[in-house]
């Protein structure tokens, strides 16, 4: 068996449980067992990007998707107290919907990759290994070079939305009590105890 | 085809038992160890009864986890509960693929090193939230969301650390982080120089990544009786127990390999084999570094959830993103010298 094979049927297998996890990710009727899908999913794809020797992205994807994004998303799903019997009501009802929007989308997807057909394009080799570089090395090199005003942009882009996302949740309510953290560290103990100087009283002697 | 299985099946797994078996008998000694350790420091004896010095306490202690029956709690999602502890267990374990103990010992000589072990670690809380929401209990669902919360908070400061030490490494393999810290100074070319603020900030991470005191708001035996696995018994609670060491032991070995040179020895070469690196070095840091968890756990009250919170974002945080400024410029003007 060659090592090419053994990558060809990897690659199959992880699309295949890609493929069956994210179909469980909108059949399961537990939220959070679909969140779980979703996190497989993830992972599955990742394993394919380090077939296609896609090391860093597919690292970055394991980091930021399930690492952060995930856990977050979990955390938001066990918190939600679901009515399952509702669910189910309102799945005949919308299917009408879904069926034209899940239409649509594969419309649009059809002509964009009949496009995309149109036009052959023709793979390079490699350019991190014509570059005789690793793939995390030759994407940070390309970035912060060739690449450097679009990335910049785009970090400038997600910090903002990161500062419109704290600022439109940020409530300052009138009844919240803070605790600052200087003034309990400055704090001595003659704000505390008060110690009073008096002079030694004789205990008074009891009637009998 | 036979060579084959033997060169990429059969010696690679000799090779992960080769590393697995050794961490999980540390993982005994090591509670041996701290039960020791802080009997001490409390002016107590600390085990001594079964073996000598007490020494089959570990021993006894695995049987005793292992014969125990496992509780499912009531209306507990089954599935997850079993699933949980093998969440916290294996990512802690596949860690150890890219730590490297020696020049060229290493299971997996990855370029992308560091970001495996970020990786990693962030899979590695599925197991914690997991735990918490499938036992049905609120103390365990308390102590997953604080466990959480905790765990991401800490690992942005983590890995804000580790672009500092990638940054005047040059590199992202750890066997090339720690040539890059051998020189002619010795001890005062390790990173930990250089980056001292950021060593001490991925060491406290590394204790609130681990969820140990004083950042143990997610087990908190006072507050929420233990937090995520407070329904987990015998076995199940074994691997839990077995995650948490194993993370502890690779986090001293990160430490040591990232900013204290590894294997490297702190003494010049022309003083014979004890100037030379060598395996034993990375095990004595290693160690020593282990041993501040227990020393923290002996000596630190528990910080308040909140305080915790505000030490991650607004301490920690702002000052290793100054500092990935501080060790660029130490690159590029040229101010550290990088390998020997």
């Amino acid at each position: 068996m060659s090592a090419q094979l053994l990558q060809l049927i990897c690659f199959y297998a992880f699309g295949a449980v890609a493929v069956a996890s994210a179909l469980m990710v909108i059949t399961l009727r537990n939220s959070v067992h679909a969140v779980l899908s979703l996190v497989l999913t993830f992972f599955s794809v990742a394993s394919i990007w380090l077939l296609a020797q896609a090391e860093f992205l597919a690292i970055a994807l394991i980091v930021v998707y399930v690492g952060a994004v995930m856990v977050l998303f979990l955390f938001v799903v066990m918190m939600l107290d679901i009515n399952l019997e509702r669910m189910r009501e309102g799945f005949i009802k919308y299917l009408p919907v879904g069926i034209i929007v899940a239409a649509v989308m594969l419309v649009e997807m059809l002509a964009l990759i009949g496009v995309r057909a149109m036009h052959v394009m023709t793979m390079g080799p490699d350019p991190a290994a014509a570059a005789g570089m690793s793939n995390t090395a030759w994407l940070g090199q390309a970035l912060y070079t060739r690449f450097l005003l679009p990335f910049e942009i785009a970090a400038l882009i997600l910090t903002v939305g990161l500062i419109a996302a704290v600022v439109l949740t940020l409530r300052h309510k009138p009844l919240t009590r803070r605790q600052n953290p200087g003034d309990q560290v400055r704090v001595s103990n003659r704000d505390r105890v008060r110690v009073v100087k008096m002079d030694a009283e004789r205990p008074q002697e009891s009637e009998s | 085809m036979a060579d084959l299985l033997f060169h990429e099946v059969l010696v690679p797994v000799l090779l992960i038992f080769a590393i697995m078996l050794p961490v999980v008998l540390t993982v005994a000694m090591f509670v041996y160890w701290e039960r020791k350790v802080i009997g001490w420091m409390h002016v107590r004896m600390g085990p001594n009864k079964i073996g000598p010095l007490g020494l089959f306490q570990a021993f006894a202690d695995v049987v005793k986890l292992l014969i125990k029956e496992v509780l499912v709690p009531t209306n507990a999602n089954k599935f997850l509960f079993f699933l949980a502890p093998l969440l916290a267990l294996i990512p802690a374990l596949a860690a150890w693929a890219v730590v490297p103990f020696d020049q060229g010992m290493v299971l997996a000589n990855v370029n992308a090193g560091v970001l495996y072990l970020l990786a990693m670690s962030s899979v590695g809380v599925y197991g914690i939230i997991l735990a918490g929401w499938a036992s049905n209990s609120r103390y365990a669902l308390l102590g997953a969301m604080r466990s959480a919360a905790q765990v991401i908070s800490y690992e942005l400061a983590m890995g804000m650390a580790l672009v500092c030490v990638l940054v005047l490494a040059g590199s992202l393999n750890l066997t090339a982080i720690v040539d890059a810290q051998a020189g002619p100074k010795g001890i005062f070319d390790w990173f930990w120089l250089p980056l001292l603020p950021v060593f001490v900030i991925y060491w406290i991470s590394g204790v609130a990544e681990t969820n140990r005191a004083p950042f143990d708001v997610a087990e908190g035996e006072s507050e929420i009786v233990a937090g995520f696995h407070v329904e987990y018994s015998g076995s199940a609670f074994a691997i839990f127990f077995l995650a948490e060491y194993a993370n502890m032991i690779l986090i001293s070995f990160l430490a040591a390999v990232l900013f204290m040179g590894g294997w490297l020895s702190p003494f010049p070469v022309s003083w014979g084999w004890i100037g030379h690196g060598s395996i034993l070095w990375l095990f004595a840091k290693a160690f020593i570094f282990s041993f501040f968890f227990l020393w923290f756990r002996a000596t630190f009250p528990r910080y308040r959830y909140d305080q915790i919170m505000r030490l991650g974002w607004k301490v920690f945080i702002p000052i290793t993103i100054v500092w990935v400024l501080v060790a660029g410029c130490m690159k590029y003007f040229g101010w550290v010298t990088i390998g020997g």
